[in-house]
């Protein structure tokens, strides 16, 4: 072995009891690089796109990348791969820590876990040994304390992944936790685990390091040119270790792109409150990094008497503008919750939102809300209602836990979900920034900005400034991002590192570590190929065209305020160019383009 | 007047945010000068919400963005 790989995946069946190590597929896994775009394949291999999620028959795949745990800048990422029960299609969701790092130093590229346990367990992996142990005495427990237990039963040089009392509860809404603060935080994988009655994963591991890279010292000097790079670059060498991801309020709030008040208004006036600046001025204890990460963009901060996770731009954003408050202390016990309770920080109060939105209009009524009315800006709203979606137990309760398109649809209106494939859009208005829309309707597991972070060029001017407004161009540019990312996430890289990094600094790294000879072109139709895996997943799982959307707010109801007022998406102009662009008819693959990708078993599917 | 806003590094100093007589500033870049702030420190630039640069044009009533390099996901 010496490929980046330990050519080792756990099958654990939960049902039965068994564990069998498997033999990596070299050539599969080389082909689609590892993490996100091998696990897609291997669930659609194994006929998994047309199961019930909830069901015995979904597997819930953890999968690293070949660079994960490496010496590389950032490379700490695992991803959870399965069908979602949130969107009913394919689940990526992706987290960092150093859960992943210790995965694979356990030795294991994978763990795909199926079937159902007779009563709650969880894995313990040393090294190759993994052994299923019993977990009742965990149930309820939040996930920060769950953590603590793990490690004093374990010893503090494990590392733990756990559901909280969400996941258990098969909560759409539930993240799967690491670390106590990292999160695979979307897509509702924590269901799926909770499904399978799998409360945690403890690992340790003997090595320390990886030590089966492909060309040693080829790795080494394309770690260093990486490294310098990303030092030298004003974002990744500073601005993101200062402000963090937080830094963005005021930003998107500055051209008029923040959502406010469930997207009835995208300019909030009193967002410095609950932005980067203030965030680190009132709260901030010290930078936060993950495994092996020169950036170090997370938010340690002081929250009451305790030192804790602190909020990204995304849940500042939607329990702040979004929820119509601006209160900052409000936004860190909500943020704190989710992690507690192991819930998506977007997901949850974005639907917190649309209930407001429900209940401004008369739709849910006060005699419904159990004591805690769903008004604008309620700082008592924000968090009751967050932990009772983490715990539910009334109708509302569990209606909202399912998610915003389910509430929505519930009472009638499904025009007050704002969501695509029935999960919630992140923080940034596509009908002012237009190439962010097209990642919103197409990325293959619902609304998501990191499948393809059109913000980089659109507003932040990386690598170069586009004008934000227009369409021109923007298809292009949105496939180009979403089969680099692709390619950046099944490496098992952060994706934080393109601010500076660019394909031909990704296929150095690759290609040392495991031996491959792509180039940047080669790389990015790797990206070009898991993307459409990806798709032809959700085309076995029943998705339909109009499923690449964007709801009708977006389209039809001009932005009211703000510099950006007047503004609607032109998704009806992008997303023809951006079929055009991948080679699609009416939002699949023709299997001219499936063969083009090498992707032959997917043809006349 | 222009009001200029500062954000994230650039406030050191400055503050959040200042009136500045429109007459003392035709353009962005006048602007950057009087507040001694180097051009390459400002990654974004607004202009009443819209990116711009230090060459372009300011008049009464505009608000000005800067922020130095930020960003996230």
């Amino acid at each position: 072995m010496s490929d980046a790989y330990y050519e080792k995946i756990a099958r654990i069946n939960l049902t039965t009891g068994e564990i069998k190590a498997e033999p990596l597929d070299l050539e599969l896994a080389k082909k689609f690089i590892g993490g996100r775009g091998l696990g897609t394949k291997i669930l659609y291999d194994e006929g998994v796109a047309t199961v019930d999620p909830l069901s015995p028959d979904n597997k819930l795949i953890y999968i690293t990348g070949p660079m994960t745990g490496s010496n590389s800048p950032s490379s700490g990422r695992y991803m959870v791969v399965t069908k979602s029960p949130l969107t009913g299609m394919i689940a990526c969701a992706n987290s960092g820590g150093i859960w992943g790092a210790k995965l694979k130093f356990a030795g294991w590229d994978a763990l795909i876990v199926e079937g159902q346990a007779p009563d709650w367990c969880y894995l313990n992996i040393v090294d190759d040994k993994i052994e299923i142990l019993d977990a009742r005495e965990y149930l309820h427990v939040l996930s920060e304390e769950m953590d603590d237990k793990l490690k004093a039963k374990h010893g503090a040089d494990c590392s733990v992944l756990n559901i909280g009392p969400a996941g258990e509860k098969q909560v759409l809404l539930a993240a799967v936790m690491n670390d106590k603060d990292r999160a695979a935080g979307r897509s509702g994988t924590g269901a799926v685990m909770g499904s399978k009655k799998l409360k945690a994963i403890v690992v340790k591991a003997t090595r320390k390091q990886l030590d089966v890279i492909a060309d040693v010292e080829a790795l080494k000097e394309a770690n260093k040119a990486c490294l310098k790079i990303m030092t030298d670059n004003p974002l990744t060498g500073a601005g993101l270790r200062a402000l963090g991801t937080a830094s963005l309020v005021n930003v998107i709030n500055g051209i008029g792109a923040l959502p406010t008040k469930n997207w009835q208004e995208s300019y909030c006036p009193t967002a410095d409150q609950f932005s980067g600046e203030t965030l680190a001025e009132k709260y901030l204890v010290k930078p936060g990094a993950c495994f092996h990460c020169p950036i170090a963009c997370g938010r340690i901060i002081k929250h009451d008497d305790k030192v804790v996770g602190g909020p990204e731009y995304e849940p500042l954003w939607a329990y702040g503008s979004d929820c119509g408050n601006d209160d900052l202390y409000t936004i860190d016990e909500a943020n704190r919750l989710c992690n507690e309770y192991g819930l998506d920080a977007i997901g949850v109060p974005c639907t917190i939102a649309a209930a407001m939105e429900l209940y401004q209009r008369g739709f849910i009524k006060e005699e419904d809300c159990a004591g805690v009315p769903l008004e604008w800006g309620s700082k008592e709203a924000l968090i009751e209602w967050t932990k009772r979606m983490g715990d539910p137990k009334t109708e509302l309760d569990h209606l909202m836990a399912s998610g915003s398109a389910r509430l929505c649809e519930h009472y009638g209106h499904p025009e007050f979900s704002m969501s695509v494939k029935k999960q919630e859009i992140p923080a940034y208005d596509a009908r002012a920034i237009q190439g962010i829309g097209i990642n919103y309707a197409t990325a293959n597991c619902g609304a998501a900005h990191v499948r393809g972070y059109m913000i980089a060029p659109e507003v932040l001017g990386i690598p170069a400034q586009l004008d934000r407004t227009v369409t021109d161009e923007k298809a292009g540019w949105a496939k180009t991002f979403q089969d680099l990312t692709a390619a950046i996430d099944s490496m098992g890289t952060c994706l934080f590192t393109s601010f500076a990094l660019g394909a031909p600094e990704y296929a150095s790294l690759l290609n040392a570590a495991t031996g491959t000879n792509y180039t940047p072109e080669e790389l990015l139709e790797v990206g070009d190929r898991i993307f459409n895996i990806e798709r032809m997943f959700n085309k076995a799982a029943g998705m339909k065209p109009e499923d690449d959307r964007l709801p009708k707010r977006l389209l039809t109801e001009p932005i009211s305020n703000g510099p950006s007022k007047g503004m609607v998406s032109k998704l009806d102009i992008t997303l023809p160019q951006y079929y055009a662009a991948r080679g699609w008819v009416n939002a699949f693959p023709t299997d001219e383009t499936l063969k083009k990708l090498g992707l032959d078993e997917c043809v006349g599917k | 007047m222009i009001e200029v806003r500062f954000f994230s590094t650039l406030r050191e100093g400055r503050g959040k945010i200042t009136q500045v007589p429109a007459e003392e500033a035709s353009t962005a870049g006048d602007l950057l000068y009087h507040f001694g702030i180097p051009a390459e420190e400002v990654a974004i630039l607004l202009i009443n919400g819209f990116h711009s640069t230090p060459a372009d044009n300011v008049k009464d009533g505009d608000i000005i963005s800067l922020f130095p390099p930020v960003g996230g996901g």
